[in-house]
């Protein structure tokens, strides 16, 4: 298990602080964040490339913070995979191989296997200047393999691959978790966390903001940025008038003159109010269900997404709501149509500022 | 540019005048050497070079620049790795001694290493007790020869270290090399080419070094020194075949190392 507490570091321009948190074995922690928040140089941290100015890494309870790199036995695998150019793909994922001073033979069927088990078995007398971006990461994730490290670090290892090899790689990544490696994947795809995740932690401004399990975080987002960054369209800022009867009643939460009914314990106050576009239902007429929030508005705009389309509907203030293409189909919307739209109370989410 | 725009080919008038600029500077390289091999006679060629005092000299030459350009290539080149690798306090000052023997005249330079290996000096004299003998000999002549040719190497080096990418050395530790291990492994194949270069322009620099050696030992006679001493004795006639003959034995061998350093094809990306 990998506990990193209170990690700092201050380079130019940026700086790492104040990072917590721990990684079970066998979990799949993916780190979320935008560009240039400092989730390489945190990877860098763990692996240690870079020395911490502060803080504690540390595995199974041992201190291993300023542990000589080549001691760690942290996978890292690179975004740009760093091959070796003046080695074919065989030497490049026997490197790791060879100070354990094996036999020969032993050494070439541990090699053929881990070719094997990443799909790379015909590129083995193959340069790395030969080879396509999936392929490299292949190359790269046997090569880090071979080592028989403690933890993978994979720094954006999807994102120069084009759509079809980043599914595959994909795949290939699902099975070495359920193999039991312990993994680490920094992105800043919302989308690779979903997919992979067996925890997630958004990386904002340096420093970790929500860890949690990839349907808390996505669900139940702590703050606006988490809420925006995992795609969460909606969010207003407003004031939260808590009703004071506990358990299970409604609040309201008041925006621009409008009035949402909302399910939180929070007391009142100001802050956000955050909802997915996907809970908003939309008709053409005023509905019956069970919803507690009604709005007539007017589509504004109408963009393809990746299951339909994604409406703007102005209600007083402008919201996004997911349709499948039957629905739009079924219901006939198009822009400057007056529609009502509904969204449930257990949807809507309030955020303390 | 342009003609991708027109279907004319258009040339540029100022690349027009570059380009008789780069004319005028070859024919300024070119012009000197094929008059004096174009003023030899194949006869004159042949009797120098079976002369034994020519024979000797080249030889004498040779050796000694590889020599010292090999002793001290291998505490140079992990010089110039620090370089550019590590950074330490004063290191622009190290990096501007490094060029000092570029910028000096070489027969200071000599009168300096002079200095320091002569009988009356510390390590002239320890040297001339355990029989050795600096001055007038062929240590003498390599440690001028090196001293004012090993900034081209560190520099060479130097730069084809900084080129190769630092994430291969740290993607290297991380799957578990030793930092000796990537040096050998990782940085210095990837900076071969550099490195060699190096080598070879530090050698090509000694072995036409004439002003630092003539103060240090004028005799045994490198061949430099040799063209200097028949142009004085006998004049421009009598020091053009021995020229001529030096200048084709050095292209001969930089011509052998570069091919035998050709890389393999897709070796790099």
């Amino acid at each position: 298990m990998l506990c990193v507490r209170n990690l700092g570091k201050d380079l130019r321009g940026f700086a790492v602080r104040g990072v917590s948190f721990d990684v079970e074995d066998g979990d799949y922690f993916v780190l979320l964040g935008p560009s240039g928040v400092g989730k390489t140089v945190l990877l860098e941290l763990i692996a240690g490339i870079t020395t911490p100015d502060e803080g504690r890494i540390m595995w199974d309870g041992q201190d291993i913070t300023h542990e000589r790199i080549h001691r760690r036995r942290m996978g890292l695998v690179y975004q740009d995979q760093a091959l070796f150019p003046h080695m074919t793909v065989d030497q490049n994922i026997a490197f790791g191989l060879r100070p354990k001073k094996m036999r020969p033979a032993a050494l070439r069927e541990r090699v053929e296997k881990l070719a094997a088990d990443v799909s790379v078995s015909d590129l083995l007398h193959r340069y790395p200047g030969t080879l396509s971006g999936g392929e490299s990461q292949r190359v790269a994730l046997a090569r880090t393999l071979a080592t028989d490290p403690r933890c993978l670090l994979l720094d954006e290892p999807l994102s120069s691959l084009d759509a079809q090899s980043r599914s595959e790689l994909q795949a290939l990544l699902r099975s070495l978790h359920r193999k039991g490696h312990t993994v680490i994947h920094v992105t800043h795809e919302n989308k690779e966390a979903m997919a992979l995740a067996s925890r997630v932690a958004i990386m904002e401004n340096g420093t970790i903001t929500q860890v949690g399990t990839p349907s808390e975080v996505f669900h139940h987002p702590k703050s606006e940025f988490v809420a925006r960054f995992v795609g969460i369209r909606n969010s207003f800022k407003g004031r939260f008038e808590a009703s004071g009867n506990g358990n299970g009643s409604l609040s309201q939460f008041v925006t621009e003159g409008l009035t949402f009914q909302v399910l939180s314990e929070a007391s009142s106050g100001t802050g956000f109010l955050v909802f997915r576009s996907e809970d908003l239902v939309v008709s053409r007429i005023r509905d019956d269900l069970s919803a507690e929030n009604r709005f007539q508005g007017t589509v504004v705009d109408m963009a393809p997404a990746r299951l339909g389309a994604e409406l703007t509907i102005d209600i007083g203030v402008k919201v996004a709501a997911l349709m499948t293409s039957d629905s739009v189909e079924r219901l006939g919307v198009e822009c400057g149509q007056d529609v009502w739209v509904s969204l449930k109370a257990s949807a809507a989410r309030y955020i303390e500022k | 540019m342009m003609s991708t725009f027109s279907s004319k080919v258009r040339i540029e008038p100022l690349y027009l005048l570059f380009s008789f600029f780069g004319g005028l500077v070859l024919l300024f390289i070119i012009a000197p050497l094929a008059n004096m091999v174009l003023h030899t006679t194949f006869s004159e060629l042949t009797e120098t070079a079976i002369e034994p005092e020519v024979r000797n000299s080249i030889w004498l030459t040779l050796w000694t620049s590889m020599a010292a350009t090999l002793i001290l290539g291998v505490i140079s080149v992990p010089f110039a790795y620090l370089l550019a690798r590590r950074s330490f306090p004063f290191k622009r000052l190290v990096v501007a001694l490094v060029d000092i023997p570029i910028v000096i005249p070489h027969s200071a330079a000599g009168i300096a290493i002079l200095g320091i290996i002569s009988r009356n000096s510390p390590l002239g004299s320890a040297a001339e007790r355990i029989g050795f003998h600096l001055v007038g000999g062929a240590a003498g002549i390599m440690i001028a020869m090196a001293f004012v040719s090993i900034p081209f190497l560190i520099n060479s080096a130097r730069d084809g270290f900084a080129a190769v990418p630092e994430r291969l050395e740290k993607a290297a530790l991380s799957l578990g090399a030793s930092p000796t291990r990537v040096f050998f492994a990782i940085s210095v194949p990837l900076a071969w080419r550099a490195i060699l270069s190096g080598f070879v322009l530090m050698w090509a620099r000694g072995l036409s070094e004439f002003g630092a050696v003539i103060v240090v030992a004028y005799h045994p006679i490198v061949t430099p020194v040799l063209i200097y001493e028949r142009f004085g004795a006998f004049g421009l006639k009598a020091a053009r075949p021995i020229s001529v003959v030096f200048i084709g034995v050095c292209l001969v061998f930089f011509i052998v190392i570069r091919l035998l350093a050709r890389e393999p094809k897709d070796a790099v990306r």
